[in-house]
């Protein structure tokens, strides 16, 4: 599986010790999700550091006003940049809206310097361009690598039938993102999936939004979305739906029993992030990868979690 | 791809539990309405559309309601449809999912083009109650989500670390940026 894209795009260099993006929702909503993070990061080489005065990443701004919205997001990448680190963030929306940012700002030198004025106005701080963001699966499918990953295995997860939920801002805009994969046909997370020896089945509208943005402005319109992903992922037989965003998980697992008692139906779909399923391969616990948090429980991811503890 | 245009029948058509009907177009023609939008950041490209559709057939929303079509939306704005943008519940729709913003064949950049909108529409004051509340949240806590003393709780037993919040710069940007007019000032 070569990737036609890696020769054509420019990946700018990123070091092995990054500032940690936690953004509002995983610190609070998908603690299983940062916990899995930082021990697979630590077990891998990839130093996390806390950077506490983070704040919002600007997403739910741009819908406000533009300005303000890019404001915060030069914000925290100065932050990052005070500390001479690059950022790995978890959540795909602050990864997304970061790198954007972090695009526009290291393009456009005007725009880099209005944005200044007004940012040390505000906070004192100011923004050089001299950072990349990344999001953390993208960390472990570029930096880490797919035969470092298939080394660290311990644990056969074959017999797992996964599907793999890119999301959005993961992706896109791909300019932001360096073009890192293929919107239209993703497989990155296939391929992170695959190297765990379990597999990664096709289903319909794998490309479909988890309508989280749109939560607050119309919920019933929202959760019509995540309707239609689970109610696929379940006629495929997955064991589980796997994910990359906080965000993701609160349409698909904290909502799932909502959704289930709006159309009166049951789908009882497993939602697991990709930093569990990777710790659990690498022989960690259930509990040193959150697996207790998550809300759907997957009787196959117990058993193997159980293996593992057993080997390890 | 293959999820988009389902036939009627199908779970898509099972699947819209709101409101279907079509807002009626009135309203005067407005010239500067598109001007003004292609002046906010994000809005520049609208008049490169050549109303192909890629968008609201690539749209997620749109599958799961009529009530949101992004084509329409940039055609009501070209025609200068004022009001009946601004005042509508649709601009609010898109989830930002970027599935048009890729595809659009014009690079009209329709993500970005409908952050401007409501930009636009924000200015002239008319912002979803939701994103006032966000930006009241933004202002007092810094994050979406507070950190309170029992979300420490419980990172701290999940061997993670505390968060302080620090809200302070994050209400300066609101401020500077004129935000707080939104919102209100009731707690300064």
């Amino acid at each position: 599986m070569g990737d036609p894209q890696a020769a054509k795009r420019h990946v700018p260099h990123v070091s092995g010790r990054y500032a940690l993006y936690l953004g509002c929702t995983a610190p609070v909503r998908a603690l299983n999700y940062e916990r899995a993070a930082r021990v697979t990061a630590a077990r891998l080489g990839i130093e996390l550091v806390d950077v506490n005065d983070f704040g919002c990443c600007g997403f739910p701004l741009k819908a406000v006003q533009h300005d303000a919205a890019l404001l915060l997001s030069a914000r925290n990448l100065a932050l990052a940049e005070e500390q001479g680190l690059d950022v790995c963030a978890l959540c795909s929306s602050c990864t997304g809206t970061l790198a954007e940012a972090n695009h526009a700002l290291q393009s456009d030198e005007a725009l880099r310097q209005r944005t200044n004025q007004a940012l040390e106005a505000a906070t004192g701080h100011r923004y050089n361009g001299t950072i990349q963001v990344r999001h953390f699966v993208r960390v472990l499918y570029e930096q880490v690598g797919l035969d470092r990953i298939r080394q660290a295995v311990t644990v056969d997860l074959s017999g797992l039938r996964l599907a793999a939920h890119y999301g959005c801002h993961y992706l896109k805009p791909v300019d932001a993102h360096d073009r890192f994969d293929d919107p239209e046909n993703p497989s990155s997370l296939d391929r992170l999936i695959t190297a765990l020896g379990a597999e990664s089945i096709y289903y319909e509208g794998r490309d479909q939004c988890c309508g989280g943005g749109i939560l607050g402005a119309d919920e019933n319109t929202a959760l019509a979305m995540p309707r239609l992903k689970l109610e696929r992922v379940a006629a495929a037989g997955a064991d589980a739906l796997v994910i990359v965003c906080p965000f993701c998980d609160i349409m698909y697992e904290l909502q799932q029993r909502r959704i289930e008692r709006i159309y009166d139906t049951r789908y009882n779909v497993p939602v697991v992030f990709y930093p569990q399923l990777l710790g659990l391969a690498m022989g960690l616990s259930a509990e040193e990868v959150g697996l207790p948090l998550n809300r759907v429980k997957s009787k196959k991811l117990m058993e193997i979690a159980g293996d593992g503890r057993a080997q390890g | 791809m293959s999820s988009r245009g389902s036939p009627p029948g199908d779970l898509t058509d099972a699947a819209i539990p709101t409101d279907q009907t079509v807002p009626p177009v009135s309203g005067g023609m407005d010239p500067t309405f598109v001007a003004e939008i292609a002046a906010e950041p994000g809005g520049e490209h609208i008049r490169r559309c050549f109303a192909c559709g890629t968008c609201t057939a690539s749209c997620p929303v749109r599958e799961v309601t009529e009530r949101y079509n992004p084509r329409r939306i940039i055609h009501m704005a070209l025609l200068g449809l004022r009001e009946p943008v601004l005042t509508s519940d649709f601009i609010w729709l898109c989830s930002t999912c970027y599935s048009c913003h890729e595809r659009c064949p014009q690079d009209v950049r329709i993500t970005e083009l409908m952050h401007a909108i409501k930009n636009v529409a924000v200015r002239h004051g008319h912002i979803h109650p939701s994103f006032r509340t966000q930006v009241d949240q933004l202002r007092q806590h810094g994050r979406l989500y507070d950190i309170t003393a029992f979300e420490n709780e419980r990172r701290v037993e999940q061997g993670l670390p505390a968060i302080t919040e620090q809200a302070k710069e994050i209400a300066a940007i609101v401020a500077a940026t004129g935000l707080d007019e939104l919102v209100g000032t009731q707690d300064g």
